[in-house]
């Protein structure tokens, strides 16, 4: 999987390849609770037409950090998900209902992390999964909204993520949703910052290399949210991509906001095919 | 106190005479240090857990210091060999003076 290494922009690295680093292992199988089976390799979906096989993020971590998934005991993301069952039960609102009163268990929603971003007919807009929540919180339980990607929208967005994981991403980019995928495509392509660096410079010409003592992924984003061992804590899409642009050293787009709504579902969308993992962790 | 405080643990259900054993523990616990200051710039109280010990049928099998340095949500993870059927007793000691208990049943073949 390595690659060449393409010129990045401006930027100057030392571009020395490290050695006696823990690498990953790239051939690595990620098989959950020793029985759920996990694609984290599979060939690109045709939009995403400069890649020939796409890989999970799990892929390019180290054998340690990948071990944290094997076993949900041992991954610290899995808390979260039992504070978000609580959530789930929780009755909140003037309707005085749950999210149980009206979907049953958490199980029932199964491969519906798997769908998001998704047009929403109604409201003629692409919705994200934590929109959804917000949607189905203000309007169906009369409850306050979550803040976009804090702790209890995590909790939950990794409740639905973890019910969903062995299925395959699968989200649709033609019919209404088309025009923020081409918007999404576009951001994901365009150079920001004072570093002049697009999504694609980093995750799409150099995945497999080094940037500094990082081991770059495509940047999928099938295992959000993300624990991250740095922060240790959830981690959502948009606060991933805020940190990304930030790190390009540009004026970011805001958390929620109509653009990262329309990058996640190109970047969502250049996952089809991989299955959902989420809670992953990350470094 | 320390909210959200949920002890998990995981031994195996059956084992064989004079096995050694895996068991792994997790506690939800923030570890606040004691070293942090919030944005007015007062400390942030120490409230760690201090203590975990394990017993089987009645005996010790680990008892561990906890201190301030630990990341939150500590993980323990220990050996034992398990003589006969009998339970395990877990055991954790908060700041707070709070103590949370669980236990695990194990046969033994």
């Amino acid at each position: 999987m390595k690659k060449t290494l393409t010129s990045i922009g401006a930027v100057c690295f030392a571009m020395a390849v490290p050695f006696g680093q823990a690498f990953a292992d790239e051939d690595a199988d990620l098989v959950v609770n020793g029985e759920l089976e996990i694609t984290v390799r599979a060939p690109a979906p045709a939009h995403a037409e400069n890649l020939d096989e796409i890989t999970s993020g799990w892929v390019y971590r180290s054998t340690e950090t990948q071990a944290f998934q094997l076993d949900d005991f041992e991954n610290p993301g899995m808390i979260f998900v039992d504070s978000g069952i609580e959530s789930w039960n929780t009755v909140e609102g003037e309707a005085g209902e749950s999210c149980a009163s009206c979907h049953g268990d958490a199980e029932e929603m199964a491969g519906v992390s798997a769908t998001y971003p998704k047009w929403n007919d109604d409201a003629e807009e692409v919705r994200t999964l934590t929109m959804q929540i917000n949607d189905c919180r203000t309007e169906q339980m009369g409850a306050e909204e979550w803040a976009y990607d804090k702790s209890d929208l995590l909790n939950m967005t990794a409740l639905l993520a973890s019910v969903s994981r062995g299925m395959p991403v699968n989200v649709a980019i033609d019919g209404p949703a088309a025009a923020a995928w081409e918007q999404g495509r576009d951001l994901y392509y365009t150079r920001t910052g004072l570093l002049e660096l697009s999504c694609a410079n980093c995750h799409e010409d150099n995945y497999g290399n080094n940037i500094r003592a990082d081991h770059l992924s495509q940047g999928q984003i099938n295992g959000f949210p993300t624990y991250r061992l740095k922060n240790a804590r959830l981690n959502g899409v948009h606060s991933r991509f805020r940190g990304c642009v930030r790190d390009t050293r540009a004026e970011t787009y805001a958390v929620g906001s109509p653009e990262f709504v329309a990058l996640e579902l190109y970047v969502a969308s250049r996952g089809n095919g991989l299955d959902v993992e989420g809670p992953s962790v990350r470094n | 106190m320390a909210d959200n405080v949920t002890p998990r643990i995981r031994v195996p259900r059956e084992a064989s005479a004079g096995e050694t054993i895996t068991i792994k523990t997790l506690i939800s616990h923030p570890m606040e240090s004691g070293q942090r200051k919030d944005r007015d710039g007062n400390v942030i109280p120490r409230s760690i857990i201090n203590r975990f010990t394990c017993e089987f049928n009645g005996q010790s099998v680990i008892d561990i210091t906890l201190e301030p340095a630990i990341s939150t949500n500590p993980f323990l993870e220990f050996q034992a060999i398990v003589p006969e059927s009998g339970t395990f007793e877990f055991t954790w000691y908060d700041d707070d003076g709070d103590i949370y208990t669980d236990s695990k049943e194990i046969v033994v073949s």
